[in-house]
């Protein structure tokens, strides 16, 4: 009988439940990844530590608990390469920078295509990839195959695999030891963190945002951010704004543990398999998103089924696995695919919302530059082209092309 | 050593020995054995080792509850990760025991899976006494009521099934299956295991079929009531060396007894918080082992289970409980001594029961919330989901109810709750042995900083093993309570989520794999083409291109694609149109509608026209593009893209019905209706002519974007003069069934003229000379119809179409916008690569960001000409024209020249032949 | 799993169905008279409330009929059902 290696354990302490004081500098509302990341990086780089967290459940608890942790920055458009790339390089660095594991693992991502389309538009993508600098590369069947050896690569497949784009330095990494690392560090410079307090209203004064009510009493603040991912809508919606965001149902899901058979990650947006072994050896794999809106963080099983067909008909070895755990998270997704990060229309208010399925992997990312966006109270370079406002001028960042579901 | 009884076992087939072999080697069984009690029978303890620790871990549980014993199946093709307690045995079944973590066999699972969708007007889960009941009294009060009985055992009953037959619960439950013989509306499924409740009455169960043809089945229950009677499954107690091969579960090791007639002990002591461990002593007892001791941690005990205990000699320890083991120095490891507050007892099986928990998983998963209660000793359902009210009743052990058994209220003793945060080095405390989990574990977790027990789970991984925490997960609630001093109802328990046991990858696919893992569709005419390689569009298998054998082979693409261009364009070719997507729509007010969703105007469309039309979303962005023809002052035939035919009638359908219900108008796909050959090329008309001779074909008579009914080769048809290659072309629409016979007729009469099938590719290469854009190639949703250069298609008469509004918005007029342009190569001869992104001429493709203005969209190593030359969408590209750009794959320039996109007869010369 | 009572064929699995989003959204009676802005919200904002929404629904596998349901975007319960969708 086999024995296996422990993971890497936790730092001998985290980090601890505040209470609310009656004032800070900023509050941000939303304790998942982009919140936490966000008060970390307004604590570390812009020297402002009179910051509270609100979470409205168990902190990262949200997507953040939920997501399949894929890490990538290879989009099409160079707004989206900007951001993504921004917060790769991050991540290549987030262990220093906090000081504990993240075990981000740069296992490579592989995107397969499976016709003449999804060839055009694969490397259509890698060589924009390619020039804005990003690691890119196309491969053919063959030369996936021998990267993924239980691939099947032949024309069995009922949607064969043709070719793929290839990002090495993408992959996966451990979600709560990021999100955690984020709260200790955060908390390590002064940041306050507020579990189980949920916003149920916002004071306003003209055009400024004075204060919000939550479930622990009212909390008074110099600058508000939101990063509430799928709540992001209902929140702005106290405020008064509607934002161009619906949520819906996304569904993951866990098998039991297993011998390592895949060392990359491999997404088909064709048949929708999104799958990577993890750390520990479960298979961990995104399913579709459900088309109505939904906030009940549980998703309809005809979506694991088809995504179960799917997967095995790529990889014939998984047909013996087991599902284990099944659960979904709540994505707020906009009209062109892109997040909105940026103003709302208070003088002292932002937002950071719409990510979609493709929060995870901007987490340090987005934190650094929505941070940089509300202490300077103005958009970060690479956060402009996501305003609120390109939904009004047209002038959209469809990744809807080349990622169907942007995991 | 057998630890087989000479009689007894209701589960198992004395008349029927069974072979299975464990890790290598062979193990007696009978019929009806899992392997867990086969290991047991066989006085082979150990079944597993930690994953991490590698310490020796045997069977706790009977059933679902177990946390450790899971093997991996060698036989049949394999299967990691299968609970030994619950695998029957079977001759040539052989397994490998294994440390926490499967290993997923090589080759193609063959194996039938098949998916059942049934109905139900009551889904009873759960076959004991308590869903029994609730079952005959549905089935009698609604006569003819379909009640459904889904019951993860091989027989009904549950706990009742092992009861002695001449006891209260044993009569009820023969009177019971006695009543539920004579309902028809009754069907009972044995086998198997309900798995998720996804709301709304659906349930999804696995029903285990080891001699059926299927082995497993999924089954989808739609139900309008569920009935929950799930039982319960047994808690442990914590104590040092909590894991070792001889503890388990002690109303576990009674049911090894009286299922499989397996003495799991010679020797025991038993500790319980609650009145089934006495219980499971008093089995134990009788079956032969000895009792030297039993622990109850409650302080006062009286009853006839004290009673029970004492008249057979039976030493019971009042406040009494467990504080270590001790394990053999062999490889088993097994149970050799018992440590406790009485004393030290020479034992090889520690019985322990630390009371019951509700299964209130099925309760949960639909939303439903638990409260603990103390009367149980457990987590009981509260508040059901909202949608499930009404809907959803849980009754029996599952509810909390205690009196399952007829009999038990009376005397029953109230449970003990017991969770202890201090019961010995922690680091051997187990909380969850599949995960090797530990009350050291759980401690870092709470000095880290974390309280909440789905960060606790998170952090010590308790809960997430192959159980998913029905063996220990309520346990480890409890001890997280006591260690945070908290009461267990304000830590609660984390979500339950499905599937309630695992479901295998393949099993959730069912029949949807291989060729059924998605339609394939083929047009009418497949089997006249079917010989050609082909391209996937969608669902829809389309000829890609009809390499001929040559003197050195048969074609490549390039080679084929060359020849039939070159037939087109001097000859005559033809070609499987009838997957494009068909749309006929009726009424009086088509055109209206019409008019509305193309950006051109239709309403002045004559009968006998057709007109090629430009779909936009109210983006202002390039959906469809397509011919409609007016067939009849009321009727029009649309086409659309092979893609995107649903989508475009679903559009209709949504404009119609959701914004202009008033319009006159019905729509119907005929798709599958008509099939479809497109003749084109200069010698078309003489093909045409040919076929439908009776007719005047020529440009006069009949001209560009007319349509009119013909018998085409005897064959009514609708022949309408459209081209897509700017060559003199003819589409002839038949109904399908004339499908391979219009085919057959086309190839006859053009055979004098050399007519030359040809496919996608070609039919690309023709179409990209003419400039006109495929839309999801050419476009790919940032596309307006003035970025493709059809300004001409967008109407300025009308004041609103579909999109309109939007391509007045700034960005949408903005001179530097993206259009379509054609390339050529500079050299005149090199291949350009779709995909390619365009930059500037000789710009230093080292620095990065290289800034890029386009990218190549379509292109194609020759044209008429024989030169390469593409489609791309540039920036400002309509401005352009002559620039010289880089065209980049992989990093590797090509100098391109832009030019207008319309490559060949830019005139227009040649439609009419 | 979602069930949606279509009006006329009783209720069916969500699968049968197309979802349509916030019910009660008109197409502008005259778009070229509204400013940008107004626009992008009739483009691009539907309502997204987290509670009962009413929304529209259609049966792509059966009536091919649009509809109006109230649903419970948490619990997924239907409180109410209409004909039309206009």
């Amino acid at each position: 009988m086999t024995i296996s290696a422990r993971l890497p354990g936790h730092p001998e302490f985290l980090w601890r439940e505040d209470e609310p004081k009656a004032s800070y500098d900023v509050v941000v509302v939303g304790g998942g990844g982009h919140g936490l990341a966000t008060a970390y990086y307004l604590a570390k780089n812009h020297g402002i530590t009179n910051v509270a967290v609100l979470e409205k459940g168990w902190l990262a608890g949200g997507n953040m608990a939920r997501n399949t942790t894929i890490i990538r920055s290879n989009y099409l458009w160079d707004e989206s390469a900007g951001i993504y790339e921004h917060s790769l390089r991050l991540w290549e660095s987030l262990e220093e920078e906090l000081d504990t594991q993240v075990m981000f693992s740069q296992r490579g991502v592989l995107n397969l295509a499976h016709n003449l389309s999804d060839i055009r538009e694969g490397k259509r993508r890698v060589n924009a990839n390619q020039l804005n600098g990003l690691d890119a590369q196309w491969l053919d069947a063959q030369e996936i195959g021998k990267l993924v050896p239980i691939l099947d690569v032949t024309d069995r497949p009922r949607h064969p695999v043709l070719g793929g784009t290839f990002q090495p330095r993408a992959g996966i990494a451990k979600h709560d030891y990021v999100a955690w690392g984020f709260a200790r560090a955060a908390q390590a410079l002064g940041v306050d963190i507020i579990q189980h307090c949920e916003v149920t209203g916002f004071q306003t004064s003209g055009d400024r945002v004075t204060g919000v009510s939550t479930t622990r009493g009212d909390i008074s603040f110099g600058r508000l951010a939101l990063s509430a991912a799928g709540h992001s809508g209902v929140l702005a919606g106290q405020l008064g704004v509607r934002l161009p965001l619906q949520s819906h149902p996304l569904q993951a899901l866990v098998s039991e543990l297993l011998e390592q058979v895949l060392d990359t990650v491999v997404m088909s947006n064709a048949v929708h398999v999104y799958v990577s072994q993890a750390h520990k050896g479960e298979l961990v794999m995104g399913a579709g998103v459900d088309a109505h809106v939904g906030y009940g963080q549980r998703g309809s099983f005809h979506v694991i089924e088809e995504q179960m067909a799917a997967a095995v008909e790529l990889f014939p070895i998984f047909a013996r696995a087991h599902v284990l755990r099944t659960w979904a998270g709540i994505v707020d997704v906009t009209p062109d695919a892109s997040p909105i990060i940026g103003h709302l229309p208070f003088e002292n208010a932002y937002v950071n919302c719409g990510w979609g399925t493709g929060g995870f992997k901007a987490t340090p990312g987005v934190g650094s530059v929505y941070a940089d966006t509300v202490a300077h109270e103005r958009p970060h370079p690479l956060a402009a082209p996501f305003a609120l406002d390109r939904f009004t001028t047209g002038r959209l960042i469809d990744e809807h092309g080349a990622a169907a579901v942007a995991h | 050593m057998s630890r087989r009884l000479p009689t007894g076992g209701s589960r198992i087939d004395r008349s029927r020995p069974v072979t299975i072999t464990v890790d290598g080697v062979e193990v007696a069984a009978y019929h009806g054995d899992t392997v867990a009690s086969a290991l047991l029978a066989a006085d082979r303890p150990l079944l597993s080792r930690g994953i991490y620790s590698g310490r020796p871990r045997g069977v706790m549980g009977v059933g679902v509850e177990d946390a450790c014993a899971y093997v991996q199946v060698l036989s049949g093709g394999g299967e990691p990760m299968v609970a030994a307690t619950t695998l029957e045995v079977h001759d040539g079944l052989a397994v490998e025991r294994i440390a926490g973590r499967g290993r997923l066999p090589a080759g193609d699972d063959t194996t039938r899976y098949d998916t059942l969708y049934g109905h139900a007007e009551i889904a009873v889960v759960g076959g004991g006494l308590a869903g029994l009941r609730a079952a005959v009294a549905a089935a009698e009060d609604a006569d003819g009521a379909r009640v459904l009985i889904l019951d993860d055992g091989p027989a009904l009953g549950g706990a009742a099934a092992d009861l002695p037959a001449d006891s209260a619960a044993g009569r009820e439950l023969r009177d019971l299956l006695t009543r539920l013989d004579g309902l028809e509306g009754v069907t009972v499924l044995t086998r198997t295991t309900v798995t998720g409740s996804h709301g709304h009455g659906r349930l999804v169960a696995l029903e285990q079929r080891p001699h059926g043809v299927a082995k497993r089945r999924l089954h989808h229950v739609q139900a309008v009531g569920v009935v929950l009677a799930t039982g319960s499954h047994e808690r442990p107690l914590v104590f040092a060396d909590n894991d070792r091969p001889g503890v388990m579960l002690a109303c576990a090791a009674a049911d090894y007894v009286t299922r499989y007639a397996v003495l799991p002990g010679e020797r025991a002591v038993v500790w319980t918080a609650h009145d089934a461990g006495l219980h499971a002593a008093v089995e134990l007892a009788d079956a032969g082992t000895e009792i030297v001791a039993v622990l109850d941690v409650r302080e006062t005990m009286a009853g006839p289970l004290a009673a029970a205990l004492a008249g057979r000699g039976i030493a019971l320890h009042l406040g009494a409980e467990v504080t270590g083991t001790d394990g053999s120095d062999d490889e088993s490891g097994r149970l050799i001594r018992v440590h406790t507050t009485v004393g030290s007892f020479d034992v090889d099986l520690l019985a322990i029961s630390g009371g019951a928990n509700p299964a209130v998983e099925l309760f949960s998963h639909p939303g439903g919330r638990t409260r603990w209660s103390d009367e149980v000793a457990g987590f009981v359902p509260d508040v059901p989901a909202p949608g499930q009210v009404g809907r959803e009743v849980v009754v029996g052990a599952a509810a909390g109810d205690q009196d399952v058994v007829p009999g038990w209220r009376e005397t029953l003793q109230p449970p003990a709750t017991v969770f202890r945060a201090d019961a010995g080095d922690p680091e051997l405390v187990f909380l969850d042995p599949h995960r090797d989990a530990t009350l050291a574990d759980l401690r870092r977790a709470h000095a880290a900083g974390l309280s909440s027990v789905e960060h606790v789970k998170r952090f010590t991984t308790i809960g997430t093993g192959a159980d998913q925490g029905r063996g220990f997960g309520v346990l480890a609630v409890g001890v997280l309570a006591q260690e945070l001093g908290r009461p267990i109802e304000e830590v609660g328990t984390t979500t339950y989520r499905p599937p309630y046991v695992p479901l295998s990858f393949a099993l959730l696919a069912g029949r949807n794999r291989g060729e059924l893992s998605d339609p394939v569709r083929v047009s009418q005419a497949h089997d006249r083409v079917a010989h050609a390689p082909m391209e996937d569009v969608g669902q829809w298998k389309r000829p890609w291109y009809f390499p001929r054998s040559t003197a050195d082979g048969l074609e490549d693409l390039d080679a084929s694609v060359a020849r039939e261009v070159r037939a087109v364009r001097t000859g005559v070719g033809m070609m499987d149109a009838s997957t494009l997507g068909k749309i006929l729509l009726q009424g009086a007010d088509v055109g209206v509608l019409l008019d509305r969703v193309y950006t051109n105007l239709f309403s002045t469309l004559k009968v006998g026209k057709v007109r090629y039309g430009v779909m936009c979303g109210p983006d202002g962005m390039v959906v469809d593009d397509g011919t409609t023809a007016r067939l009849s002052g009321t009727d029009w035939l649309m086409t659309t893209t092979t893609g995107n035919a649903a989508a475009v009638l679903d559009t209709l359908e949504e404009w119609h019905q959701t914004e202009w219900p008033g319009l006159d108008i019905a729509l119907t796909s005929v798709t599958d209706q008509w099939a479809v050959v497109a003749v084109a090329g200069p010698r078309s008309r003489d093909v045409v002519a040919t076929l439908a001779p009776q007719h005047d074909w020529s440009a006069e008579a009949f001209g560009f974007m007319d349509w009119r009914e013909a018998p085409v080769a005897g064959i009514p048809a609708r022949v309408l003069r459209i081209s897509f290659s700017g060559e003199l072309a003819f589409e002839l629409h038949v109904p399908s069934w004339y499908a391979a016979a219009l085919w057959d007729a086309v190839e006859e009469a053009g055979a004098p003229h050399g007519i030359t099938p040809y496919g996608t590719e070609t039919m690309h290469v023709l179409r990209a000379e003419k400039g006109f854009p495929i839309v999801g190639q050419d476009t790919d949703g940032t596309v307006t119809p003035h970025d493709l250069g059809m300004s001409w298609a967008v109407s300025r008469k009308k004041t609103d179409f579909i999109g309109m509004r939007s391509l007045a918005r700034a960005d949408a007029r903005r001179p530097d916008r993206r259009q379509l342009v054609g390339l050529v190569p500079l050299d005149g001869s090199s291949r350009i690569v779709e995909g390619a992104q365009l930059v500037a001429h000789g710009a230093d493709l080292t620095a990065f960001p290289v800034a890029m203005a386009g990218h190549v969209t379509s292109a194609y190593p020759s044209g008429h000409d024989g030169r390469p030359f593409a489609l791309a969408l540039l920036d400002g590209g309509r401005d352009r024209v002559g620039e010289v750009l880089d065209a980049v794959d992989d990093l590797v320039p090509l100098a391109v020249r832009v030019t207008g996109p319309v490559s060949y007869d830019e005139q227009g010369a040649r439609r009419d032949g | 799993m979602l069930r949606i009572p279509c009006p006329h064929c009783g209720e069916r699995d969500a699968t049968e169905f197309h979802y349509g989003a916030a019910a009660g959204v008109d197409y502008p009676t005259d778009p070229a008279a509204l400013t940008d802005g107004e626009w992008a919200a009739y483009l691009f904002v539907r309502a997204n409330p987290r509670g009962w929404f009413r929304e529209r629904w259609f049966h792509a596998a059966g009536c091919r009929l649009w509809f109006h349901v109230e649903r419970h975007t948490v619990t997924d319960q239907v409180r109410t059902v209409r004909e039309g969708a206009a």
